[in-house]
């Protein structure tokens, strides 16, 4: 069955395997039938998920360094873009878009451009080039380029900051994720989401954290997509829900015209004992804001997600992995078709989600009813007891309103499947989808932020005598290091101070995206300006947050650029900074021009060669 | 100019036009998001279409197109890849 090696017979082997977990899922809802628990069948799903992905893990191992920072520079095209998608798609994507979208409406969907829109600068400005260029990370290009450790320093500061504000979130959604799946305490499931997603990275580095990748893309959007068709199917809205839904969205918006958006107050709110994080619908829909500023928040928060996402090393790194220059770029198509289909499914399942729960027609509507009788249901039954949901008579009816249902944003997903009434299922095969989704992503973020250390500090910096067996302990010993401290703080729960995973994209805006883009696209961008630029970018742009955000210093935000923006700050610090200085010194040498040349041109060997 | 230098101007130009494009479905269509929220596309609002599905598709297909484009134009100039 399997001639010829483990590349070429990639498609088969995902075949199988996807075949395979379309088999399990069938076996838990026969077991379900059968009278299996929800709590042992959610159990088995993360469990058997989870263990296939160790087993890939164990599979991949190497003793090869191009092999453990490359992943041998084989990876095909289109893998490589389900690999990206997953690396791409955070718990957060997974658990929250939905929600986001569900609650902030219009407004909040310019996150939905700008995690998309920034993988057209991906493609046109950096992947096929720093592909050509060789770097087994992002710091490696950086230094090469510009020559020094210095300047590679300054690209290992920011990769370590960016990276590690994003990391900390994953580890959460994996710890919550599996305390909730496996019924253990939060802190005990940091740990255990900790220990999965080391069996994945640990043996073979980039190489097995690729092929754990692809296996976790195919789980996540099974995971997400189902729901969508199955609720869409259910509840007549519309075969394919994609181009089906106006009608939907319609009524959406004639029904809040009908129960009215109140916006309650904080008062009200906290009168009423509403849980922390808890929010009520109070946007329109699919209504937009008039007027400038409404316009201008919208556009800027798709430039900070967009050029972030063009900055950020996990991401980038993707793309050194693939055999040649042009599958680097097609790699980036494939990337972006992949996260396409959830991106676009998200605000789908909002509005299948919303109509679910606010259409008097629809026998799961509970606007309008009772409160005693809402209360009876199961589901609002069981998530109200963890907080989750939350209802507060504000005009003391008994009858349930609009404003008077709150709900906590990552509930929308993990809670539509009970609220459309699917079988339990579907809601272990989310949670499945939920835990795939934030690990693939921590694995990328670990093995971004340890390789950095391990390649450009360690090897490039300390001992660059060492032989290729200490550099890959080395390399191991940062990964368990790294994962270690992120989990730690994440068992702290301090995330709430931690800020937004948004904070990650502008911190890469700030220090990472000119330096990169220019490094390639203007010859004479020097050392001195890099290193200025990257300090002075990530400065200011430290500098403004800590001014903004509320819960340091909380200034009124200027031009509307408020803490989730202020990459707005500190990438244009970084260009002029980076530009003036490197105009002020002398222009780089013959033998970095020539270097630059060879970069553009996508035929010949690599800069730096597989082993170095 | 060399071959070289030719390559590198043709690919500068792919790149503008490519950003055009970019900018047009990122950001140029969401100065009108008000405006265009009464035009319906497929039963939806214009300005929501676009932003949940629209623009995202236009992003997949440009990159599609872009990557296409600077294959032959490597090719034209001889800098095209051996087959991998």
């Amino acid at each position: 069955m399997f001639k010829g090696g483990f590349i070429q017979n990639l498609p088969k082997i995902y075949g199988l395997y996807t075949g395979g977990f379309l088999v399990f899922i069938l076996m838990m809802a026969i077991a379900e039938q059968a009278g299996v628990t929800a709590k042992t069948i959610g159990i088995l799903f993360v469990a058997f998920t989870v263990a296939i992905y160790a087993l890939i893990g164990y599979l991949s191992r190497t003793v090869q360094v191009d092999a453990y920072y490359l992943a041998g520079r084989q990876v095909p095209t289109v893998f490589n873009g389900m690999a990206t998608a997953a690396d791409w798609m955070s718990g957060a994507s997974f658990v929250a878009l939905a929600g986001g979208v569900y609650f902030g409406g219009y407004s909040y969907m310019a996150f939905l451009v700008g995690w998309t829109g920034g993988y057209v600068l991906v493609s046109t400005l950096l992947a096929p080039y720093l592909r050509k260029f060789g770097c087994y990370t992002v710091p490696d290009f950086i230094g090469t380029r510009y020559g020094g450790n210095g300047v590679r320093f300054c690209a290992v500061l920011v990769l370590v900051l960016a990276s590690f504000t994003y990391v900390t979130a994953q580890i959460n959604a994996t710890g919550t994720i599996a305390a909730r799946a496996l019924g253990i305490p939060f802190e005990a499931g940091v740990w255990v989401g900790l220990v999965s997603i080391l069996l994945c990275s640990m043996l073979g580095g980039m190489r097995a954290v690729t092929w754990t990748q692809v296996a976790q893309y195919i789980v996540l959007i099974v995971a997400y997509l189902i729901p969508v068709f199955w609720i869409s199917n259910k509840i007549g809205a519309g075969v394919f829900p994609h181009l089906m839904l106006g009608d939907e969205v319609a009524r959406i918006t004639e029904l809040e015209g009908q129960f009215g958006l109140v916006k309650n107050s904080a008062a009200d709110v906290k009168a009423a004992g509403v849980p922390g994080g808890l929010k009520s619908i109070a946007v329109a829909h699919a209504g937009v804001g008039a007027g400038g500023m409404a316009v201008w928040k919208y556009i800027s928060l798709a430039i900070c997600m967009m050029v972030g996402t063009a900055s950020l090393p996990h991401i980038l790194m993707r793309y050194f992995t693939t055999p040649s220059v042009k599958s680097a770029r097609k790699s980036v198509a494939w990337s972006l078709f992949f996260i396409f289909l959830l991106y676009s499914s998200a605000p789908m399942l909002a509005t299948l989600s919303k109509i679910s729960l606010i259409d008097p027609n629809l026998p799961t509507g509970i606007i309008g009813k009772s409160i005693a009788d809402v209360q009876s249901i199961e589901w609002v039954k069981q998530w109200s007891s963890q907080k989750q949901v939350f209802i507060a008579d504000f005009n003391g009816d008994g009858i349930l309103q609009l404003n008077e249902w709150f709900m906590r944003t990552g509930v929308v997903v993990l809670a539509t499947p009970e609220v459309a009434g699917l079988p339990y299922v579907i809601s272990g095969l989310v949670a499945a989808g939920g835990m795939a989704a934030a690990m693939s992503t921590a694995d990328g973020l670990v093995l971004a932020i340890s390789n950095a250390l391990s390649h450009d500090v360690y090897y490039n910096m300390i001992d660059p005598k060492a032989d290729v067996r200490k550099r890959l302990i080395v390399a191991r010993v940062l990964l368990i290091v790294v994962g270690a401290a992120g989990a730690y703080i994440a068992s702290m729960r301090i995330t709430s101070i931690l800020g937004a995973v948004a904070w990650a994209f502008d911190f890469a805006m700030s220090g990472l995206f000119f330096p990169l883009v220019l490094g390639v696209w203007w010859k004479r961008a020097t050392r001195e300006g890099a290193i200025a630029g990257m300090l002075s970018g990530l400065a200011a742009g430290t500098a403004y947050l800590i001014y903004v955000y509320p819960k340091f210093m909380g200034n009124p935000a200027w031009l509307g650029i408020d803490h989730l923006r202020f990459g707005l700050i500190g990438a244009p610090v970084c260009l002029v900074v980076m530009v003036v200085v490197s105009l002020m010194t002398k222009a780089p040498d013959a033998a970095t021009q020539r270097m630059v040349d060879e970069v553009r041109v996508p035929s010949g060997k690599s800069i730096l060669g597989r082993a170095h | 100019m060399s071959n070289k230098e030719k390559h590198w101007q043709k690919t500068k130009g792919h790149m503008i036009m490519t950003m055009c494009l970019w900018a047009f479905f990122s950001m140029v269509i969401f100065l009108f998001g008000y405006e265009i929220n009464g035009v319906s596309f497929l039963g939806y609002p214009l300005a929501y279409y676009m932003t949940a599905q629209g623009s995202l598709l236009a992003f997949v297909i440009i990159i599609f197109w872009f990557a296409n484009k600077q294959e032959k134009i490597d090719e034209e100039f001889g800098f095209g890849e051996k087959e991998d």
